[in-house]
């Protein structure tokens, strides 16, 4: 029976009950804006976590060359405090990082990830009569799997397949469509030393950012030594790091235990990132704002609800209901309104990500993808939260108001 | 010697505002148990002002309400209701009931917000005091499923739900038909007045009810009136 609740409970379920039309228009107002609070916030956040994706997926994490950051300083530059230098002569410097093996052993004692060696040349790809320059990067596979994705983007063959040819290589896909080639032909390799090989098509990879599927192949380290003419050769040492966000910090350390330029993703997009930072901006400022409008129309929903009790509030406190008790009905309706709203809302919500989740984004430079959404409960305990404050006021203040009052007053009116 | 149910003292009620509005002026007072009083007065002579602060509904600006000899005036809001809730029942003009509670629901408000008797024994006491009053076969239906002098009846049912020592009605009558009218003043009457210890202030324009009471009090302009009483004998 009712009247064992507590008599705030029962007299605010009787009034959420028996006002159908009211509550559903509380509850659906509360809902609609949890639901899309939530969708939008799940949009924006997934679309900018893509793009962070995106970016730091499409190079190593932290990319060690045999380049150095500033010209050596010369002796008297070192002797004296200032010195005038003129008609300095480059020195050609053998190319390649000394001893890689060395060095990637001593890294791999503190980086938390993975490294692997790799050789960068250029070279001019010829299939059926066709030339088409392109990157020829030597990877090792057996270490390329730990740092990029590389094996998972292969199309046609595997990356294990650079092995069972004695000189075998793996094309982009929009290279292979180029020149023309398909696995298993032979196309020749010219490299930039004027060495000529004749190599194996054994895979074709497919990445997705038409700059890396239109120019960029795969050979064995061993092959692109003898390309760059030159054994033992190691340019580019690619960390794949544990946490992306400390690859700023790794980079440093490498640079400053090896001497050699290391560059974190980070560093190669910082325009990028100073973009993406405006962009979380206007994303909080959304989400923010989408958040207050829809605290507003749950505000509004339910202090009109509120309001419109006044009277009922005045003959409850003649009655000689306590002004707290009165006031405690109201809050406890707004929170059922409130909470239901929410539970429709999260559901609400839910739903439309999935929906907007389906939509199809197609580009020419890249493959068909769908509207990024991220699930996470944040968003929804977030919007929640708010939703539940905004009732929760909406409930309290148009009441305390009411109950404030002299009984009297309201009566006076009505009479 | 018991003290009147309630007694006021030169009450004095002055509505704030640009231009302050006196309701009632130095009005003493006193409703002793067993009598059925009636307020009388023309319109805007301050009566229902007077109702209501005897009622503690409205605080008075000068002057005391004594009820069962405790003066309010200095009372706690909260002691107040408490004390409105204990001892005094309210029936107005308009039935106030709560729209979305049935009768008996709303005949065991009242109860469940003093929190004494168990849910049973409300429920008991709730039927009991709407089958006296005629309304046994309406209590589980809505205030909008009635009629206005069934509506009546069960404010005044309302009324007597925490068995107050004294019912104050601001015009009970104010817009019910003859055959209710005379119903609800009879129900006043033997109900409340009838019973030892009790009384019944009736604020009212019907000169029918005011005919029932034990004793008139007339106001004019916020004060006190020679009783019509004496002006009838006088004309007789």
């Amino acid at each position: 029976m009712k009247g064992a609740l507590p008599l705030v409970f029962s007299i605010a379920w009787t009034h959420v009950r028996s006002r159908v039309r009211q509550t559903f228009v509380g509850i659906f107002g509360v809902a609609v804006g949890v639901g899309f609070s939530v969708m939008m916030a799940a949009l924006m956040e997934g679309s900018q976590r893509d793009f962070v994706t995106q970016l730091v997926d499409s190079l190593p994490h932290v990319s060690v060359s045999d380049e150095q950051r500033w010209p050596p300083r010369q002796p008297a530059d070192i002797a004296y405090e200032a010195a005038e230098i003129h008609g300095l002569t480059t020195k050609q410097l053998r190319p390649g990082i000394k001893n890689p093996y060395a060095i990637m052993a001593s890294l791999e004692a503190w980086v938390p990830g993975a490294i692997a060696p790799s050789v960068q040349s250029k070279a001019v790809i010829r299939f059926a009569g066709r030339d088409t320059a392109a990157s020829v990067t030597g990877v090792d596979p057996r270490r390329e799997v730990n740092v990029s994705k590389l094996s998972t983007q292969i199309r046609s063959g595997s990356l294990e397949n650079l092995f069972k040819a004695s000189n075998a290589i793996i094309l982009g896909s929009g290279l292979a469509r180029k020149v023309g080639a398909r696995v298993g032909n032979s196309v020749v390799v010219t490299a930039g030393t004027g060495r000529t090989i004749s190599a194996t098509v054994v895979g074709l990879f497919h990445s997705g950012v038409a700059q890396a599927d239109d120019g960029q192949s795969f050979v064995l380290i061993k092959t692109a030594q003898i390309l760059a003419g030159q054994t033992g050769l190691v340019n580019e040492l690619r960390v794949r790091v544990k946490d992306v966000l400390s690859a700023r910090e790794i980079a440093h350390r490498i640079e400053v235990e090896t001497g050699y330029k290391s560059l974190s993703w980070q560093e190669a997009n910082e325009d990028l990132l100073s973009a993406l930072q405006i962009r979380n901006l206007i994303m909080y400022t959304v989400v923010g704002a989408i958040l207050m409008v829809a605290s507003f129309g749950t505000y509004n929903i339910i202090s009109t609800i509120t309001h419109e009790k006044t009277r009922d509030i005045a003959i409850m406190k003649s009655l000689g209901f306590p002004a707290g008790t009165v006031r405690r009905i109201f809050v406890v309706e707004s929170m059922m309104i409130g909470v239901a709203g929410v539970l429709f809302g999260w559901v609400l919500g839910y739903l439309m990500s999935i929906g907007m989740a389906q939509v199809e984004i197609k580009s020419p430079f890249m493959d068909t993808t769908h509207l990024p959404i991220l699930y996470s409960p944040t968003h929804y305990a977030m919007a929640a939260l708010v939703a539940l404050t905004a009732s929760v006021i909406a409930g309290f203040f148009p009441a305390r108001k009411a109950a404030a009052l002299q009984p009297v007053d309201i009566i006076r009116g009505a009479s | 010697m018991k003290p009147p149910l309630i007694e006021s003292r030169k009450l004095t009620r002055i509505l704030d505002g640009e231009v302050p509005a006196t309701l009632v002026s130095e009005i003493d007072v006193s409703i002793a148990a067993g009598e059925f009083v009636a307020i009388t007065g023309p319109s805007g002579s301050g009566k229902s002002s007077l109702l209501y602060l005897l009622g503690l509904l409205d605080i008075p600006t000068a002057g005391e309400v004594l009820i069962d000899g405790r003066a309010t005036s200095k009372l706690s809001e909260e002691a107040r209701a408490q004390l409105r809730l204990e001892t005094l029942g309210f029936v107005f003009q308009f039935h106030f009931l709560l729209p979305e509670f049935s009768a008996l629901e709303n005949v065991m408000l009242p109860m469940r917000a003093l929190g004494r008797l168990s849910a049973a024994q409300m429920q008991t006491r709730a039927k009991d005091i709407l089958g006296s009053l005629g309304l046994a076969d309406h209590a589980h239906k809505r205030p909008d499923q009635m009629s206005g002098g069934q509506r009546q009846r069960v404010a005044i049912a309302r009324a007597l739900a925490n068995d107050p020592l004294v019912v104050l009605a601001d015009e009970p009558t104010g817009n019910l038909d003859t055959a209710s009218t005379a119903q609800v003043i009879g129900i006043l009457r033997t109900m409340i007045a009838g019973e030892a210890g009790k009384a019944v202030v009736v604020v009212t324009h019907d000169t029918g009810l005011a005919a029932q009471a034990d004793r008139r009090i007339h106001i004019v302009d916020g004060k006190v009136d020679q009783p019509p009483v004496v002006i009838s004998d006088v004309t007789d």
